[in-house]
């Protein structure tokens, strides 16, 4: 009971006390993180499609991380900054498997976020959501400000299907509406301004219909940027459609049932397969630990990773699991 | 009204008795906790008791409800024009005392969503302290206090607390006559029923009342996006609304737009319009609008907005490079009829382009809106002698009231032994000498350039003389009989409202002294008076129709020992003219 009381008492005050108290009050927080989110409007405006969203700054020399939407789908996105200047952004890359997209403007000596993969980010966090929503901060008008709370970190399909996002990985989701039009590529930072991630572009359940709440953590964002810029994510086509197994060295039976097991036949001699040693009558349970039912799971979940990302499998061979590493994802035939 | 009376002392205890619980079961849990989070509980706990009660139920029956604010102890309080629009006159009003209190309408701005209502039946209403509302931060916490989806039935308040997420916002009017300029953005919940509900600052004091929220795909509840009409734009129409009045809002006569390097020009202007009489033309950049900076289109319709029509303002625009400063007078948007219509329910066509997004009214209303026509509709009881709706006024009754309350203070501050003739000799700044003359059967002045001379019995308007003056006789005669007799002596006059003494007070914001004006329809005349809290006359203006430039006469404080208390100088204008700076010299010698 008195445990029960603690947490409730701490719960009513502690959270306002953390923002009233914390080293940077949540106005400068505010202030300062802002500066870091920029405000872009591109194509869209029909019905149910924003012609606008957020996105932040990733260096000082003007590298804007967004979310990959039909937004940027013109030559012509437009990035506003803080202080209300206007620029002509430049497509520079994009991550399809995590909806990430590099910007650039031609601009020096910006306020920038820095990517670091720290620690994970604990539940009950108090976070402040930076971003564009409704476009309501036009010009020289600051992004819009939320506060609210990490209430879970869990892969964002949680329910299988439920969400149409080909990322899988975790989220931190957040205990307030900030996803809503126009917020997807804002930036939510902890009371000390530090970026605990980006909110992701609106996802709705289709299973319960509720709208998801969510950022991608800053790791998963620093992945993304830099497998955009070694060149090595897909393009949205080739990622998306399963991955021939074969090119990673292994031959699976036969796809004949709508759930094949997924057994594998054979595996090519030199292939990374073999290197891994991976044996034929292995069945693989899991790619990359997620599991998989069946032939064509296999090969959809390899296809999930981008080209360069580890391929881990785990199989049972004689009753026990055993964990193969494969090394780097090759890239998908054209 | 026992039974909720009844409820409500329950649920008192019902809460008291788990506070009890909660603070007697483990004092080491107490012991544990920092004081500083103690003394924030604490010190929100009292915000919100203060907030909840000065929070208004208000309840219309089928045609919905939703929240207000009380701002005086005499039961003045703010809401939207939205919520007492399907109401009519008469609303039932719930306070967390557990009372329901009989109210009354006073004044409707309809295109900036504000209602002021009176609760009947006590002069000690707790009530909020207004705050600057430009002193509000995004990030500084708030609370919403109010009656979302009319939960309140048992006339607690709910309260939500959030942080302030963007300030100076502008919200189009979205299809509906709805303005939302320099609004303040929360993600408190701001729910339907919110509407017309106080939004406090940390410290507990008022700094808007919420109205809208962006609503979207997820249906009309919130999404963490609400808005509130800030506190310093309530100020500014708050004389105007307890006047009874039907409130424009204002134009420059001029639109504006942004040019490709994003400065803010004059895109078409009125050559009727008074901002171009005193010079602004198409092209000029935009700098500064009633002392706020202006650079962009949205902060220009922000900073307009938040003010009346009528009000003269401080601009400042830039052409060729140079700066110039003038003092513009807003003209109204609408036409009465227009304004009337508007509050009738007829449907305005949109004039902003409303976006994809644009936002909708919390308004919770059951399906059936029939509301309640002038002719249809009995007054209750509870209001009648309380509600006079005339032309161009939603209640001329409180219209009388303020005009009652402005000429007590000028009577009292009246020497009781005025002279029948109020005589003034002296120098005139730009040379010469003058002698003037005000007495019931004349009013003279003696000027180098002649004597003018009129009637002050007859017909004012016959005469506007002195020549190039604009009516300055007619306004000084006018001006006599307002202090002698009172506003019921001069042809018909109301209340105006308030308005800054001199437009550059404005830069103050908040803290611009903002006085009392009285407005004189005489022969064809409209006269505005100026009152300051003491009584004293300060400035006139006198239109002699309603195209002209108005004489304006700023009167200077009198002399503490003239036991008169008449003014030691007139300046006299016209336009941008200076007609003359007449100085009083001591009447000691000439005088009876």
């Amino acid at each position: 009971m008195s445990a029960w009381i603690r947490s409730l008492v701490c719960l009513l005050v502690g959270g306002w006390a953390v923002l009233t108290m914390g080293a940077g009050t949540p106005q400068e927080t505010i202030r300062s993180a802002a500066r870091k989110v920029v405000k872009l409007y591109g194509a869209g405006g029909l019905r149910g499609l924003e012609s606008y969203q957020s996105g932040m700054l990733v260096s000082p020399d003007g590298t804007i991380l967004t979310v990959l939407s039909t937004v940027l789908d013109t030559d012509e996105i437009d990035c506003v900054l803080d202080d209300g200047s206007r620029h002509r952004a430049t497509l520079k890359g994009v991550d399809p498997r995590r909806e990430l997209a590099l910007l650039t403007i031609d601009a020096a000596d910006l306020p920038a976020f820095t990517l670091e993969p720290g620690g994970p980010i604990a539940v009950g966090t108090r976070v402040i959501a930076l971003s564009n929503l409704f476009g309501v901060a036009v010009g020289d008008e600051r992004v819009s400000a939320q506060r609210g709370v990490v209430s879970a970190v869990v892969p964002l399909e949680a329910r299988r299907g439920a969400t149409e996002a080909p990322f899988t990985g975790d989220v931190y989701v957040l205990d307030c509406t900030t996803n809503n039009p126009g917020a997807p590529g804002g930036a939510v930072v902890d009371s000390q301004g530090r970026l605990v991630g980006m909110l992701g572009k609106e996802l709705r359940s289709t299973a319960s219909g509720i709208w998801l709440n969510y950022a991608l953590p800053t790791a998963e964002l620093d992945r993304g940027v830099r497998a955009i810029m070694s060149g090595t994510t897909g393009s949205v086509a080739t990622d998306a459609s399963p991955f021939d197994a074969r090119l990673c060295g292994l031959v699976l039976v036969p796809d004949l049932l709508d759930k094949t097991p997924p057994f594998i036949e054979a595996v090519l001699p030199g292939s990374s397969a073999a290197t891994a040693g991976l044996e034929p009558d292995d069945l693989v349970i899991a790619v990359g630990g997620r599991a998989v039912a069946s032939r064509a799971a296999v090969e959809r979940e390899l296809g999930r990773l981008a080209a360069g990302d580890p391929v881990r499998l785990s199989v049972i061979r004689g009753g026990r699991i055993v964990e193969c590493d494969l090394g780097p994802r090759p890239a998908a035939k054209e | 009204m026992p039974a909720l009376h009844h409820r409500s002392r329950l649920a008192i205890a019902v809460v008291g008795t788990a506070a009890l619980v909660l603070a007697a079961s483990d004092s080491a849990v107490m012991a544990d906790i920092d004081p500083a989070v103690l003394q924030a509980e604490a010190a929100r706990i009292e915000v919100i008791r203060a907030a909840s009660r000065c929070a208004v139920s208000i309840f219309a029956g089928d045609a919905g409800g939703g929240s207000g604010v009380l701002v005086s102890p005499d039961g003045y309080a703010l809401t939207n024009f939205h919520v007492v629009e399907p109401a009519g006159p008469a609303m039932r009003c719930g306070l967390n005392d557990g009372r329901l209190y009989d109210a009354v309408l006073v004044g409707l701005d309809p295109t900036g969503d504000v209602a002021v209502i009176r609760l009947l039946g006590r002069d000690d209403f707790p009530h909020a302290t207004p705050a600057d509302s430009d002193d509000v931060q995004p990030g500084d916490f708030c609370f919403a206090a109010g009656n979302p989806f009319l939960l309140a039935t048992d006339l607690q308040p709910s309260i939500s607390v959030g942080i302030v997420s963007g300030i100076h916002r502008y919200q189009f009017p979205a299809g509906t006559i709805l303005e939302y300029a320099d609004c303040i953005q929360v993600d408190a919940a701001i729910n339907p029923g919110n509407s017309g509900g106080g939004l406090f600052a940390e410290t507990g004091r008022l700094i808007g009342v919420n109205g809208r929220a962006s609503f979207e795909k997820r249906g009309r509840v919130n999404v963490g996006v609400g808005y509130a009409i800030s506190m310093n734009q309530l100020r500014n129409f708050s004389g105007l609304l307890r006047g009874g009045r039907l409130i424009d809002h204002a134009t420059l006569g001029a639109t504006v737009s942004s040019s490709a390097d994003g400065r803010v020009l004059v895109s078409d202007i009125l050559q009727s319009s008074d901002a171009w009489r005193r010079g602004l033309r198409y092209d000029d950049e935009i700098v500064a609008l009633a002392g706020r900076p202006v650079r962009t289109v949205n902060a220009f319709k922000n900073v307009l907005g938040t003010l009346p029509a009528g009000w003269r303002v401080p601009l400042a625009y830039r052409r060729a490079g140079r700066r110039h400063d003038i003092v513009v007078r807003l003209a109204g948007v609408h036409s009465a009829a227009e304004l009337a219509a508007l509050v009738a329910g007829e449907p305005e066509p949109p004039r902003g382009g409303p976006g994809p997004d644009a936002p909708r009214l919390p308004a919770p209303r059951p399906a059936d809106r029939s509301r309640p026509s002038a002719e249809t509709a009995r007054l209750p009881e509870s209001i009648r002698g309380l509600y006079d709706p005339r032309p161009g006024f939603v209640n001329f009754h409180f219209n009388a009231v303020e005009r009652d309350r402005v000429a007590a203070v000028i009577a009292k501050s009246r020497p009781a032994a005025t002279a029948a003739a109020w005589e003034f000799a002296g120098a005139r700044a730009e040379g010469g000498r003058f002698q003037l003359r005000l007495a019931d059967d004349e009013a003279l002045i003696d000027l180098p350039t002649g004597i003018s001379r009129i009637d002050p019995a007859g017909d004012l308007a016959a005469d506007s003389g002195p020549p190039g003056s604009g009516g300055l006789l007619a306004a000084l005669a006018i001006w006599r009989q307002l202090v002698r007799s009172g506003p019921t002596a001069v042809g018909g006059t109301t209340y105006w409202g308030t308005a800054p003494l001199d437009p550059q007070v404005l830069a103050a914001g908040f803290a611009a002294e903002l006085i009392d004006v009285l407005e004189v329809s005489v022969s064809g005349m409209t006269a505005q008076i100026a009152v300051n809290a003491g009584g004293v006359v300060t400035q006139m203006e006198l239109w002699t129709n309603a195209d002209a430039e108005p004489c304006l006469v700023r009167f200077g404080s009198p002399r503490p020992d003239d036991p008169r208390g008449l003014p030691t100088r007139f300046d006299v204008s016209r336009g941008d003219e200076v007609f003359g700076t007449f100085i009083v010299e001591p009447a000691a010698e000439g005088q009876p």
